[in-house]
């Protein structure tokens, strides 16, 4: 039992870094209908700011943290500016491909400048062991629980208390209608993508500091990982994404714990088909009906 | 227009049938012609030298170091005042990938013309090298394709590769007995990467351990580039063992060395040489590397003047210390380029020369099993204390 | 009265496959193109066949699959582990037929519970399937797992080679053109419009995308007989979206384009090798451009047709 309890423990810190990353696609669909490959990539930068600055530059845990949210929220934006914006009425094949297209840009510049080799965090976050009963929790894994939930409880703040948000709500039900009621469909799109980058920021310096180890293909992975968790929860909602996110990762604890580790991948990707088959807009999500 | 187009037609179709004529003899595969051996390397010549390793992709750091062991040989060849010729090295980029390594091989011998070449760094690449450069007789020597049973093709040695490192299948069985005999713990269990490195590595000690009367009582696998392993810890960690096996590359080597001790385990941790790096320490904590030992053939603890000087020289070129890999290249080009010098010949007769060899570098001394290629050598056993090489044993497998 | 095999336009095609084959097979006996060059001209091969088998998906069916490497693994891995066993070309014939079942088994899977999904969600189920695909192959004894399969006979000569290109870009041309083809084409632009037309959307989606997949397979047999070695890591999402390169530059939806990009990459590939990180940023850069400036492809639709050569001669010849 307590065994069980201990993998509880280690899924939800896995999944707490695929819910922040959720978080930013689930956003980013929700208003603009596009699968944002690059946003595992957006992670992986943030994972390397933050190194740039704790181990190039000395910065502390939480200034590192903030850098590399606005670093990762500026990217975003930046990249829906140049590469999504003029594609906002093309096809969705063209606009995915795109995607793909900068998510190898953000990969391979990373490896030109900064090498393929795996880098480490110095260590600014110092790590404790609590004896809980019967399961161990480290103080990694509360920070990124807790960080997540913060920051988890601030957007969905955002998304319905603030102008903005009412404005992001709005958008992505009916661009058109939103323009006519005066709302700047370009600024809030921006906004948008800059909330989820800076998310997918946090999670890149979480993972870092909890694995260590960074390299400049550590975003694919999770990322495919973080979609499929935020389609689970259903995508365009902001708890859903949450909740896809931890169960994701719990369950591919559970694979480790009680099948094979070597099925780890697959079993997420079994998930993503049967929830595509069984329910296609996910636990929360909205049901959508076709109109002819 | 019809007489044209029927002009047209009656001219292709003759050319068709002239084409067919000849392509009947032109049935040969991708393996191509065999060149002519046995070029002379004269005083003044330039002798060049394959360097194919995966400098990019995800092994590109064993391919980065073996590149630079290699280069360092060549230029110290190059440096000698009675050198009988100057060498060149071609690089060229594997990408860790066996047809582009195929292709980059092929490449090097028909267009470059070298006289043998040295890499890659791990064993798919390499092995996809041996056939096209047998077919064309010219000698690929490995550094590090430690893969089981690399070397054969169906049972027959692949004529004009060869290996300068040992088998996994050694190493393996070697941790096994220095387990059981010297650390005398009689219970393990093992966490190996799926690769056929760790594959070969688990199974081999597995076998071993368990003949020599142990138990092997858990085994869990990752993939490579994983970076979570507190599930299959925490999996683990219920059964009772006095000795983990880790067998992989430093990558996640460090990262489970790491990850073990913080959850509470600690007893002896062994693993095999993809340990051998700098990196280690850096990714498990140098608090976290005590009570850890594992095979290389090689290491800085006792180290000859000659390693010495081969570790300044490296160090000084290359503004990093050099790890096994750029050892085994070193060693693996020194091989080639000794025969080179000494028979001035390349082709089937530089073949026959690194067969009969008789060698000795920094990571030992040997020759080379007829029947597979491979050195016969011992393995030395390394220790870890907090991080630093203390120690070093010699292990024989019987 | 039943359309002739015969017909000018289809001699013209004999002809030149015929020309282009004899010239290449002179210049590899001459020694002008040597083994390096022979092996790039594979490379080029495999990859107009892999590009004409997803445009025949992407383009035409529009359907968007990301999966493709999936059905080149069986591929390679069922010719690999049968002519390991049975090296000769009867070997290869069995081990090509045997990739054909699985793929087929395979595409079956695939399509027909991801046939409701559109555009994105499509892509991501392909690429799922293709990963889980990939994670089996891994993980089984028969293949040997992650350390790859060694020590396959190199079986594809150059005609074979020839041949399977041939097909490919036969079979595919041929359904583009034909009755199904039009009915994808339909599907693709409306498809609310194809069912209210009568149209059984959900045969004519299943049709092309077994048929892409089994000519991916069939390169992917060719493949693993032209490089001794094959690993599971060679089919990953990378290699479906190198594939998606070529389909995409050239133009989606026509096969000329497919080919021509598949060359140009070839070639580009090689000029690059020593450049790795570069290319792939330049090509990342490409896609970028190329979708927001010409999201049509180079090429667009166009395609090189004989029968508008012919036609206009033959218009020429008249109005003399």
């Amino acid at each position: 039992m307590s065994q069980f309890l201990q993998q509880v423990i280690n899924g939800l810190s896995l999944g707490s870094i695929y819910a922040l990353i959720a978080l930013g696609y689930t956003m980013v669909y929700g208003i603009i209908k596009l699968i944002n490959f690059a946003h595992g990539d957006v992670y992986m930068v943030g994972a390397y700011t933050a190194f740039i600055c704790t181990a190039w530059l000395g910065f502390g845990f939480f200034p590192a943290l903030i850098a590399s949210m606005v670093v990762c929220g500026l990217l975003g934006v930046l990249i829906e500016r140049l590469a999504y914006k003029p594609l906002r009425k093309a096809p969705r094949i063209t606009a995915l491909i795109t995607a793909i297209g900068v998510s190898y840009i953000l990969e391979y510049t990373m490896q030109y400048f900064m090498g393929s080799e795996v880098r480490t965090y110095p260590n600014v976050l110092p790590k404790t062991t609590y004896q809980l009963g019967p399961v161990s929790v480290t103080t990694h894994q509360i920070y990124i629980f807790a960080i997540t939930i913060v920051l988890m409880v601030t957007l969905q703040f955002i998304i319905s208390k603030t102008r903005m948000g009412r404005a992001m709500r709005a958008v992505s039900v009916d661009e058109q209608a939103a323009e006519l009621m005066g709302i700047n469909v370009d600024t809030t799109i921006s906004f948008t993508f800059l909330l989820g980058s800076a998310l997918a920021g946090a999670a890149g310096i979480l993972v870092g500091i909890y694995y260590n180890t960074i390299n400049p293909l550590m975003g694919l992975t999770p990322g495919l990982k973080a979609f499929v968790a935020a389609v689970f929860g259903g995508i365009g909602s902001v708890p859903g994404a949450v909740i896809g996110g931890l169960f994701i990762g719990i369950a591919e604890t559970m694979v480790v714990a009680y099948g094979s580790s070597l099925y780890r991948d697959a079993i997420v990707y079994a998930i993503l088909i049967v929830v595509l088959i069984v329910k296609p807009t996910g636990l929360l999500g909205k049901n959508q009906r076709e109109k002819v | 227009m019809k007489r044209d187009f029927m002009k047209l037609l009656a001219g292709g179709l003759s050319a068709a049938m002239l084409l067919a004529g000849c392509s009947g003899a032109a049935g040969s595969t991708a393996g191509g012609s065999s060149s002519e051996g046995g070029a002379s390397a004269d005083a003044g010549d330039t002798v060049k030298i394959g360097l194919n390793f995966e400098l990019t992709g995800e092994v590109s750091s064993y391919g980065t170091a073996e590149r630079n062991g290699a280069q360092l040989a060549i230029d110290e060849f190059n440096a000698k005042e009675d050198k009988p010729f100057t060498v060149e090295g071609v690089e060229i980029d594997s990408k860790g990938d066996p047809a582009e390594s195929t292709t980059a091989a092929i490449k090097l011998i028909d267009e470059d013309q070298v006289a043998a070449i040295v890499g890659p760094a791990t064993s798919a690449p390499s092995i996809s090298t041996y056939q096209a450069a047998s077919d064309k007789q010219t000698p690929v020597v490995s550094p590090s394709a430690t893969q089981v049973d690399a070397m054969l093709n169906n049972g027959e040695p692949y004529e004009y590769a060869w290996r300068v490192c040992f088998e996994d299948s050694y190493q393996g069985a070697a941790m096994a007995i220095y387990a059981y005999e010297t650390l005398g713990d009689k219970n393990a269990a093992i966490i190996n990467e799926t690769s056929d490195y760790g594959q070969g590595l688990a199974k081999t000690f597995k076998e071993k351990f368990e003949s020599l009367g142990g138990k092997v009582v858990a085994q869990e696998q990752y993939n490579a580039k994983d970076t979570d392993f507190a599930s299959i810890l925490t999996k683990i960690k219920e059964k009772k063992f006095d000795v983990l096996y880790i067998a992989g590359y430093y990558g996640e080597a460090g990262l489970i060395i790491k990850q073990a001790r913080e959850s509470g385990i600690d007893c002896n941790i062994v693993g095999a040489d993809g340990f051998e790096s700098e990196k280690l320490a850096e990714l498990a904590g140098k608090e976290n590397l005590n009570k850890v030992w594992y095979t290389t053939c090689y290491t800085t603890v006792n180290a000859s003047d000659e390693l010495k000087s081969f570790i300044d020289d490296y160090t000084a070129k290359y503004d990093q210390a050099p790890n096994m890999f750029s050892a085994l290249a070193y060693d693996a080009t020194n091989l080639v380029l000794d025969q080179l010098a000494a028979t001035g010949k390349t082709g089937a007769e530089l073949n026959e020369a690194i067969k009969k060899a008789d060698f000795s570098g920094l990571t030992g001394s040997f020759t080379f099993d007829e029947k597979t290629h491979t050195p016969k050598k011992t393995v030395l056993v390394v220790n870890q204390e907090d991080g630093v090489q203390t120690e070093v044993d010699e292990v024989e497998v019987k | 009265m039943p359309k002739s095999v015969f017909t000018k336009e289809n001699l013209c095609w004999v002809i030149l496959s015929v020309v282009l084959f004899g010239v290449l097979t002179l210049l590899m006996q001459a020694g002008i193109i040597n083994s390096y060059y022979r092996i790039t001209l594979f490379n080029i091969c495999i990859n107009i066949m892999l590009a004409v088998s997803l445009n025949l998906v992407i383009g035409i069916c529009g359907q968007f699959s990301l999966g493709h490497a999936g059905f080149m693994c069986i591929g390679a891995y069922s010719a690999g582990v049968i002519t390991k066993m049975i090296p000769n070309y009867g070997g290869l014939l069995l081990g090509i037929l045997v990739g054909f079942a699985i793929s087929a088994v395979a595409a079956l899977i695939v399509s027909v519970p991801t046939l409701r999904l559109k555009g994105d969600y499509l892509a991501i189920a392909t690429l799922g399937f293709a990963e889980i695909i990939r994670i089996l192959v891994q993980n089984m004894t028969i293949t040997n797992g992650a350390a790859g399969l060694s020590g396959i006979p190199a079986l594809t000569t150059w005609p074979i080679l020839i041949v399977g290109v041939i097909v490919a870009i036969a079979v595919c041309s041929n359904v583009m053109r034909s009755a199904p083809g039009r009915a994808c084409l339909a599907i693709q632009d409306d498809e609310i419009a194809a069912e209210a037309m009568g149209i059984n959307t959900t045969k004519y989606k299943v049709m092309a995308f077994v048929i892409g997949a089994l000519i991916a397979s069939l390169a992917g047999a060719l493949f693993a007989c032209s490089f001794y070695v094959i690993k599971p890591s060679q089919f990953t999402f990378n290699r479906s979206i190198d594939i998606l390169v070529m389909v995409v530059f050239g133009g989606m939806g026509s096969m000329t384009s497919s080919v021509l990009a598949a060359i140009a990459i070839g070639l580009l590939n090689t000029i690059l090798q020593n450049f790795t990180d570069l290319r792939m940023i330049i090509y990342g850069l490409a896609l970028v451009i190329m979708m927001i400036f010409k999201p049509n492809g180079l090429l667009g639709k166009r395609e090189l047709s004989f029968k508008r050569i012919l036609a206009r001669r033959e218009a020429g010849k008249e109005a003399s």
